[in-house]
């Protein structure tokens, strides 16, 4: 922990102010949405609780609002603010599995075509090629709309979260897959690898113990900036009605039903779900930002 | 001084005049709903986004005033001749869009072609057996049974001309096999007040004014619009906002929660009025065990305690108040009251009693509930969705655990009319204006005959019911009306349906627009004034 | 040169096969054409009439193995919403995307490139901070709810720029275009600004990031040393070497920027493939739904054909041999 606080990181870290609010605002984000059972004032899925009378209740400030719903209620009479802790989890979930997804599949398969070379390098980089052209937001309405058909509708709703999370992690594997594939090149020819195979180590072991942690940093940076592209690419999907079931909404999801509300006066149903999502996905933005230029010192 | 007050004196005038005669000149309303119809054929598709726009253009024999009561359309008079036999005496003079003259071959034409099966209007014609000419301007129908209803079904039959559709190979209604397509598809020739200048399919469809119709002698039909620029935008929000910044003159379905927002925008107004549609929710009552649900060994819906329980469960008023924003006519019937046949006294709801409902599921043998799959529209209706997602809060409150499947209609239609489903809800519209189109499709046991049950996805059956049915096809005055209030008092007893209400329908429009509003949700803009 | 074109279609063939198979399979099960053809009242046998006349009764591979014979002769169908040849649906709606999606890459190279270049140069300079600022606001924010912040604001409450549609469009032969018409270029000024935002954004970071690159080169520097003027270094030196990465990127995403219309032609009611998709998702039209996604699958191996051709040209490297490290 010391070493930690002695490194280049920290101190560029303490010298960003920018940085540092945007940390806390990731930091109380991520706890909001992952402690919503206990922190959410109410639990906007327990049907049971929702009242209809109390829709439509404005935030508390304006007058009108209700002490117990403090960004006020949606149609169903649910409290948004509850309604963004969940669907923040929701989101955060979404964009975290899908990016360790893609991580786990692009550093895997980099290590592998960067390593192994030859033919394998060479169809594996191909893929990655051909994907990388496609859309992130087309692959993941392709592979959401494979399953969907191949399932039926129950089912589906079900495992729909791991589809979207399949769908977008698919889609985004290939700039890893690129970039590791890169760092390894230029780490195979150098001589501790080369030595390291000499005595026999096994490729696996060489992979593991000596090429992977010198590809580790671009990755980081990669992975906190597709964090953003992966929150928003859920929340599209459900603002196309293609993404998690409206029965555990995100907050793409939420700001698709508030955006009916838009033009009648009933703001908060959007807007604050919105702030919320840019709010997140800036702060993990510029998170990344920074992570990237700290660990770049040619500040890239 | 004098002389230059003069010259700006003569200079407004000329103006005023200018614009005088340009307002004159074209009255064009441009309006919108979210769909857009996807033919132009008009036997084709019996679905109220192609109807909005073929009824300006085609006639039917029978017309609707803006009430939904009958008129003289291309028929002048109408008369039951035999118990089986009606004769109409055809308007004379009348010509299509095309220059032929339309007699009572057209006629005999257009029903048989109503009449093929890839026609979708068979519910109107179903009980046609033939038309024959009797002369160029009399034409009998001839029913396979006594039809008292006919001329209210006759109201939705548009007539083609033959010439033009034998010339044009439409014979026969369009079918969505052939592989070329049929030209009525994307042209038309109807008699009416509008004829068809462009269409682009989702884009823009263009109709003017058919300045030699016939009806324009009438006195009713007083509209003065030249133009019709109809431009669906699917989107709620891009609807309103076009509609709010002027590019559009006229919404049909402004979304409920807009309403206040347009009502109080400068230059538009809000015409309510209801719809003849009414939503209710159907059980299963057929399967020994539902197939969405955590009850084994027997089905909870057909306890008549469990269907009066989920009924009073419901708060209908909060949702009118709140989901419908009060666009919403509370109902304990089957149909609103512009149907032939309504009855006030049946017209009374089950209180709304939390507790009354979770005695009675303790009694029906359920005290700890059970679990159950609600399937929905979720672009159907207006606010499908939110009514159902508020009954299962509802529900769910009494111990009922329910999970909401809601969809879009596509695969919600499909779903259900494999009988794929424990509990939905419908909306129910009456064109023909008569309780029997209801009865018969909702109520009655599925038998294979045509009409009867074929809406009815909870297999409801009851032989009284089903006796009650029968007698309404034939009977006719007040005998025919006791049946029907028989039919609605047993309805009320049986339970196989919640009602829930009556759509209203607002339009949103330009205060400079004057039009009647109509319950069938059809604008006709020969009766728009445009000032 | 030739056998480098031909293996790359070669390669581009099984792509175009696995997208066929994809998006034919993708919405065989979704939704029910049958019964949104059939309207509100129809019996049972006229609905069983009409799943055979469409052929869905038949097994999933027989459906697809006509569908592919079909395609191949540009044939796709009839739409089952419209009843009208899908490839004239088509024809007709491309128009509209395309002219949407240049004006979005016009204006995200117009504007993106500038901004990059400054910042690149002016790294500590307020305005670079505020460039980069809104460049992380821009990635941050959802394409669907800056299209509707635009029409609430210019639209509604300004009441300067039409909310949705086209406006007027003329007709050039099959091509219909909407720059001839004030309407038709006032409306298409949101819809563009909306999708090409994030483009915008995207090419700023990378010729900013390219632009500090290249700076830091010993050819710069050199340049630098021989003294010639910042501004002949910066642009004739600098920004020049960037160019290339930019303009490959720029044509990749182009491809982007056709398949994320699809988000603004939905808030714009932008009558193009996009939105002919989304409504076709809505009615389970098949036909329709198959040939867009193959027609964009086209698109894009024709667009990565066309980049790698591109570089082939500019990059000598790449002309000694394919094999080795990079």
């Amino acid at each position: 922990m010391k070493n930690f606080f002695d490194s280049d990181l920290w101190w560029s870290f303490t010298r960003s102010p920018v940085t540092m609010i945007s940390a806390v605002t990731a930091f109380v984000c991520i706890a909001g949405a992952v402690l919503a059972p206990l922190l959410a004032p109410h639990n906007p899925f327990d049907l049971a609780s929702l009242q209809l009378m109390d829709a439509f209740k404005p935030p508390a400030w304006t007058g009108e609002g209700d002490a117990t719903y403090p960004l006020g209620t949606d149609d169903q009479g649910r409290d948004v603010l509850s309604a963004i802790m969940y669907g923040a989890r929701v989101s955060l979930l979404v964009g975290f599995c899908a990016v360790l997804f893609s991580t786990t599949l692009g550093v895997a398969l980099g290590l592998l075509a960067g390593y192994l070379g030859g033919r394998v390098d060479a169809v594996l980089m191909r893929i990655a090629d051909i994907q990388l052209t496609f859309p992130s937001i087309l692959v993941a309405l392709l592979v959401d709309g494979v399953v969907r058909a191949a399932l039926p509708r129950d089912v589906h709703d079900q495992i729909a979260i791991f589809v979207v999370i399949f769908a977008i992690g698919i889609s985004n594997w290939p700039q890893f897959a690129r970039t590791v594939r890169g760092s390894t090149l230029v780490e195979r020819n150098k001589e501790y690898v080369q030595a390291a195979r000499v005595i026999g180590l096994s490729p696996l072991r060489i992979m593991r113990s000596h090429v992977l942690p010198n590809v580790l940093g671009p990755v980081l940076v990669i992975a906190t900036l597709n964090l953003g592209f992966a929150i928003l690419a859920e929340a599209t999907l459900s603002f196309l009605g293609v993404g998690v079931p409206p029965t555990q909404p995100s907050l793409g999801t939420l700001i698709r039903i508030g955006n009916d509300f838009l033009f009648s006066g009933e703001w908060w149903i959007t807007i604050f779900p919105g702030v919320a999502l840019i709010v997140m996905v800036l702060s993990v933005n510029l998170l990344g930002d920074w992570l990237r230029d700290a660990l770049n010192p040619k500040l890239r | 001084m004098l002389r230059r007050m003069l010259c700006r004196a003569a200079v407004v005038a000329a103006l005023g005049l200018g614009l005088g005669a340009a307002a004159a000149e074209a009255r064009t309303v441009r309006w919108s709903a979210s769909g857009d119809p996807n033919t132009m054929d008009p036997h084709s598709q019996n679905v109220g986004t192609v109807t909005m726009v073929l009824q300006q253009i085609y006639d039917p024999l029978i017309s609707r005033k803006p009430d939904l009561s009958l008129e003289p359309g291309l028929a002048t008079e109408w008369r039951q001749v035999e118990p089986s036999r009606w004769r109409f005496t055809l308007r004379q003079g009348v010509r299509f869009h095309e220059g032929e003259a339309f007699t009572s071959d057209d006629v005999v034409f257009s029903i048989t072609r109503a009449l093929q099966p890839t026609s979708n209007f068979g519910i109107f014609v179903d009980t046609i057996d033939r038309a024959e000419a009797v002369d160029a301007h009399t034409v009998d129908i001839i029913t396979k049974a006594p039809d008292p209803i006919l001329p209210n079904k006759l109201a939705s039959v548009f007539m083609m001309s033959r010439s033009w559709s034998e010339r044009n190979n439409a014979a026969r209604p369009q079918n969505t096999r052939q592989r070329e397509e049929m030209h009525t598809v994307r042209n038309t020739n109807g008699t009416g007040a509008f004829r068809l200048q462009s269409r682009e399919p989702d884009v823009r469809t263009v109709l003017v004014r058919n300045n030699d119709w016939w009806g324009w002698r009438e006195p009713q039909n007083r509209g003065n619009v030249t133009e019709i620029v109809y431009r669906p935008i699917a989107s709620d929000a891009t609807r309103v906002a076009a509609l709010l910044s002027g590019e559009i003159d006229f919404v049909l379905d402004p979304p409920l929660q807009d309403l206040n927002r347009l009502r109080n925008a400068q230059g538009l107004r809000v015409l309510e009025g209801p719809e003849v549609r009414t939503l209710f929710i159907a059980f299963d009552t057929y399967r020994d065990e539902l197939l969405y649900s955590d009850v084994r060994g027997r089905n909870p819906f057909r306890d008549l305690r469990v269907r009066q329980a989920l009924y009073q469960a419901i708060d209908i008023q909060a949702i009118h108040r709140t989901t419908m924003r009060g666009q919403s006519v509370v109902t304990g019937t089957l149909f609103p009251e512009q149907v032939q046949g309504y009855a006030r006294e049946e017209d009374v709801r089950l209180p709304f009693d939390a507790n009354r409902a979770r005695a009675l599921l303790a009694e029906a043998g359920f005290p700890n509930g059970f679990e159950v799959t609600l399937d929905c529209s979720n672009n159907r209706y207006i606010n499908d969705e939110q009514i159902c997602q508020a009954i299962a809060a509802m529900w769910t409150r009494i111990g009922v655990r329910t999970r909401l499947n809601a969809m879009p209609l596509g695969p919600f239609f499909a779903k259900i009319q494999r009988d794929d489903t424990s509990v939905y809800m419908l909306g129910w519209g009456v064109p023909t204006l008569d309780a029997l189109y209801s009865f018969q499709s909702l109520l009655a046991t599925r038998n294979g005959a045509q009409g009867d049950g074929i809406w009815n996805y909870g297999r409801y059956s009851n032989p009284a019911m089903d006796a009650l049915i029968q007698r309404m096809k034939v009977e006719t005055g007040d005998q025919r009306q006791a049946t029907i209030r028989e039919a609605l008092r047993l309805y009320r007893q049986d339970l196989p349906h919640i009602p829930l209400h009556h759509q209203m329908i607002p339009w949103a429009l330009r205060a400079n627009i004057q039009m009647p509003h109509t319950a069938n949700n059809q604008p006709y803009f020969r009766w728009a004034v445009v000032n | 040169m030739f056998a480098f074109i031909v293996s790359r279609i070669l390669q581009a063939l099984p792509v175009m096969l696995t997208v066929s198979l994809i998006s034919f399979a993708m919405f065989a099960y979704v939704g029910d054409p049958v019964a949104i053809m059939l309207g509100q009242d129809f019996t049972e046998a006229q609905r069983q009439a009409l799943v055979q006349q469409l052929g869905l009764d038949q097994p999933f591979f027989v459906q697809f193995a006509t569908f592919l014979g079909n395609a191949v002769q540009g044939e796709f169908g009839l739409s089952y919403r419209l009843s009208r040849p899908v490839a004239e649906l088509i024809a007709e709606r491309a128009p509209a995307t395309l002219e949407l999606a240049l004006c979005a890459a016009f204006i995200a190279l117009a504007v993106g490139v500038p901004m990059g270049v400054y910042t690149g140069l002016y790294r500590h300079s307020w305005l670079s901070r505020f460039f980069l600022t809104f460049s992380l606001i821009g990635v941050s924010l959802p394409t669907f709810l800056i299209g509707i912040l635009l029409i609430l604001t210019f639209s509604v409450w300004l009441g300067w720029l039409p909310s949705f549609g086209r406006g007027d469009v003329a007709r050039l032969g099959w091509w219909s275009t909407g720059f001839l018409s004030w309407s038709g270029i006032k409306a298409l000024i949101l819809p563009a600004i909306t999708l090409g935002l994030f483009q915008l954004t995207l090419i700023m970071r990378l010729v900013r990031s390219e632009m500090l690159e290249v700076l830091r080169t010993d050819y710069i520097k050199f340049a630098r040393a021989r003294g010639l003027p910042n501004r002949m270094v910066h642009f004739g030196h600098a920004l020049k070497n960037t160019l290339v990465p930019v303009i490959t990127i720029a044509g990749l995403q182009l491809g982007a920027i056709i398949a994320f219309a699809i988000v603004t032609e939905t808030v714009f009611q932008w009558p193009g493939m996009g939105l002919l998709f989304i409504q076709s998702v809505g009615a389970a039209d098949i036909p329709v739904m198959a040939a867009y996604l193959m027609l964009i699958a086209a698109v894009f191996v024709t667009i990565n054909l066309i980049v790698d051709l591109l570089y082939y040209a500019v990059d000598p490297r790449l002309r000694i041999g394919r094999g080795g490290g990079h």
